[in-house]
């Protein structure tokens, strides 16, 4: 079943992975769009503020949006997101690291300009086996409302 | 590669332009975003995006890769110039990232950022500086906080056509640029108010 609006009450949506990430799609990821030596060269790295080799924070935003996609997003009635309010990089993203996601939903309303879809904004917490927190999101997504009580509040 | 010293709020620089093919578009929604309308023409056009849209990530993505590359290119300049170049360490986040029109395939956008604040390590810590274990853990290397408004917009040869889309800013977010370290560096929180 398609997931709606109205399936997302505030609280937990869910705890989802492990993901697990490996060097080579961190060296893979950063050499295309984030090509620092933090990210690519373990020496450099190792004198850089992250103390060795860690993948792109780009990276990891990215691995999360696959992670909420395989855990809900891929069976929600999602229209694309506006943004994010806030992101954190709280911790870096190593090589081996299986990480967690933890999701809940903090606000969910209907769109005034789009009253047939409803705004949830989510907090999404990745975090490392360890329980180290990388990263910390809260962002919006767009929701369509279910067909029939939508389009009789739209009319 | 410029050093904290060097910027200057109100600083802006345009840092370069990316096409997004339709190829490339949805080789990236494969791996990290495959939502309907990341992956299909026609799913993209039913949808409210009324294209093949990229993922906002993708564009952050491409966002970081020209901030990298214009970085490079300064750094180089300098080092030809006999100029000591600064090294880039990590952002510890963002606020306020807006995808404001999607990102369709065949667009070419450029990319700009601007200085927003520029401050001392320990005047951000005063101002609540997120949790940074790093910058802790070295008070006594110097630091300098950095925030940066970034402009994604459609190239100025997209202005030439007619589509009203072309001229809107895409995309904007604060902090995310990364700092740079060497014996001084320049950092990006995003708490900073």
């Amino acid at each position: 079943m398609t997931l709606s609006f109205e399936d997302f009450p505030t609280g937990r949506v869910g705890t989802f992975g492990p993901r697990h990430v490996t060097r080579e799609e961190i060296l893979a990821f950063a050499t295309e769009f984030d090509p620092q030596p933090m990210h690519l060269d373990e020496e450099a790295a190792g004198r850089s503020m992250l103390n060795g080799l860690a993948g792109s924070g780009w990276h990891l935003c990215a691995i999360i949006m696959r992670m909420m996609f395989d855990g809900f997003i891929g069976r929600t009635a999602s229209l694309g997101s506006p943004g994010v309010n806030e992101l954190r990089w709280l911790a870096p993203l190593r090589p081996g690291d299986d990480l967690m996601l933890d999701v809940d939903v903090v606000e969910a309303r209907i769109s005034k300009s789009r009253p047939e879809t409803g705004i949830v904004t989510f907090k999404v917490v990745a975090r490392n086996a360890a329980g180290q927190i990388l990263c910390e999101m809260v962002s919006p997504i767009i929701v369509s409302r279910r067909g029939p009580v939508a389009a009789e509040e739209v009319r | 590669m410029r050093f904290f010293e060097d910027m200057q709020v109100g600083q802006r620089r345009e840092v370069g332009s990316f096409t997004f093919t339709a190829e490339g578009i949805k080789i990236f929604a494969a791996q990290f975003d495959p939502q309907p309308f990341h992956l299909d023409e026609a799913a993209g056009r039913n949808s409210l995006f009324g294209g093949l849209a990229a993922s906002g990530w993708h564009v952050a993505s491409v966002c970081m890769k020209l901030i990298v590359a214009d970085g490079q290119r300064l750094a180089r300049e300098a080092a030809l110039r006999g100029e000591q170049v600064a090294v880039w360490g990590p952002s510890p986040g963002f606020r306020e990232l807006r995808w404001i029109k999607p990102v369709l395939a065949g667009d070419t956008i450029s990319f700009a950022s601007e200085v927003e604040v520029a401050a001392d390590v320990g005047l951000a810590a005063r101002m609540g500086h997120p949790a940074d274990p790093q910058l802790r853990h070295q008070p006594a290397r110097r630091t300098g906080i950095l925030i940066s408004r970034h402009r994604l917009r459609a190239a100025p040869e997209c202005l030439l056509k007619t589509e009203p889309r072309s001229a809107k800013i895409l995309m904007m977010a604060k902090g995310a640029l990364p700092g740079q370290h060497g014996y001084r560096l320049v950092h990006h929180p995003p708490c900073v108010p």
